[in-house]
């Protein structure tokens, strides 16, 4: 039986790592090689990288810090943040990343996603999408969060899909770092309207809310980055909890 | 030595660096001219079947790799390197492969709501025993990135399953040949000991 997985997601910025609110206010919670090593004594079950930064001097310090990563610990990577061309991906994959994660270039390239999966394979490509809800309307933003597209969240993973994306990763801006809870009911929806599987990011601040958002859905995966930066919160602890619940975890031994 | 092939597709750094973490000299090389130099060779692939065909015809590999296997030295197949063992697949239209198990490969089809391709973690079902699969407890996860399955002729060569939506094979073997749909460079410790037995294995089972 296929486990659901808990998927921490590390941001990157200035070789550092940080956190923000709804993709600003970054505080920096340390050093991206401390924490690949804790995560990997923690057996999480992968790890997404993002580069906040999106210049070409940052692309760079992704590559180093995903390569150092493949080195440490041997469970998969994802690695993104301002990915235009298929030669960066070429880059990451070859540093030792399994899935490049894509998110701008989704709209402003989005043959980019064709191309990657042409050459790699579909389980190589996540099609990111950020989303903000205004007037009630929930729509794409790209740029970090800092470009409204107007475009529709759902349509916009139905057209990545097509275009060869084998994992979406959908994250709720206005929940980022509130750990307040996923935007459940969403991504429940969004899940239920895709193929293939959907990691959803966004708002956890305890293990309840990994649990409201794997059980009884059909979402295959929870990212999360504040629940473990700040408190004494783990993967072990939470794959355990959610155990309890009956909710399928990985067994390592 | 053992020997990563790199035909132009996907990461090997994952798996050279796994081996180095279990004390196993490994090395990715390019020409498959070299691969006598290596008593264990290792296929790693991700992407799809025509595209490694392709690449595995147009440079030599095809030839290389079958003489290695007719040598009788132990091969273990990764992901895509195990369906290019079968003798078809049908990703992105029909493609020949090495034909050295029979069988072919084919789209995962499971039941119900369950997504395509398959990711993530999950358990094998073991048919046989192994000694590359030694130690190995049945209710173990081990991460898993897929949208195609190897279908083989017989049933002897299935080593273990695994259960998505529907049983498919998730390990092969015949005599020195060993191929695992899953990654044990990317499964961790449990994966780390696979690749572990494979170093010790003498290619017979």
């Amino acid at each position: 039986m296929l486990k659901k997985r808990i998927i921490p997601v590390l941001l990157l910025k200035d070789k550092r790592m940080v956190k923000g609110k709804k993709f600003k206010d970054f505080k920096d919670t340390g050093e991206p090689k401390t924490a690949v090593r804790i995560y990997s004594a923690q057996d999480a079950d992968e790890l997404v990288f993002l580069d906040i930064d999106n210049n070409s001097s940052s692309l760079g310090n992704l590559i180093e810090i995903v390569k150092q990563a493949s080195e440490e610990c041997f469970m998969p990577l994802a690695a993104g943040g301002g990915i235009s061309d298929i030669n960066q991906a070429r880059e990451l994959l070859k540093a030792g990343a399994d899935k490049i994660v894509v998110n701008t270039s989704c709209v402003k390239n989005p043959s980019l996603i064709k191309e990657i999966s042409e050459e790699f394979g579909e389980q190589c490509v996540i099609g990111s999408i950020d989303y903000k809800i205004s007037n009630n309307l929930r729509e794409v933003w790209i740029k970090s969060g800092k470009l409204n597209t107007n475009l529709d969240p759902l349509e916009h993973a139905k057209n990545l899909i097509k275009l060869g994306a084998g994992e979406i990763l959908l994250n709720s801006i206005d929940r980022d770092g509130m750990m307040e809870g996923y935007d459940l009911e969403y991504a429940d929806k969004v899940s239920k309207e895709i193929n293939v599987p959907l990691i959803v990011c966004g708002g956890a601040g305890n293990y309840m809310h990994l649990a409201d958002l794997l059980n009884n859905t059909s979402i295959s995966a929870a990212a999360c980055a504040s629940l473990f930066h700040f408190g004494d919160n783990n993967p072990i602890r939470a794959r355990s909890y959610l155990k309890n619940l009956d909710i399928p975890m990985r067994m390592l031994k | 030595m053992i020997g990563i092939v790199d035909y132009g597709a996907g990461n090997l750094a994952s798996v050279h660096n796994a081996f180095e973490r279990i004390g196993e000299h490994s090395e990715i090389f390019e020409d498959s001219k070299l691969i006598d130099k290596y008593d264990r060779i290792v296929l790693p692939g991700v992407g799809s079947f025509s595209r490694a065909m392709h690449l595995l015809t147009s440079k030599g590999w095809k030839e290389a790799i079958l003489n290695h296997i007719n040598d009788k030295k132990p091969f273990l197949g990764i992901c895509l390197g195990m369906q290019i063992l079968f003798e078809s697949g049908d990703e992105k239209g029909p493609c020949e492969g090495l034909g050295v198990i029979k069988g072919k490969v084919k789209l995962l089809n499971p039941s119900s709501y369950l997504k395509i391709p398959h990711v993530g973690w999950n358990n094998l079902l073991p048919s046989k025993e192994h000694p590359v699969m030694e130690g190995i407890k049945e209710n173990i996860d081990f991460y898993f990135v897929h949208s195609y399955r190897c279908i083989p002729e017989s049933k002897k060569v299935i080593l273990s399953e695994c259960d998505y939506g529907g049983k498919f094979v998730s390990s092969v073997s015949k005599d020195n040949v060993i191929g695992m749909q899953f990654h044990p460079e990317k499964s961790q410790p449990v994966g780390l000991k696979i690749l572990k037995n494979f170093s010790n294995w003498d290619g017979k089972c």
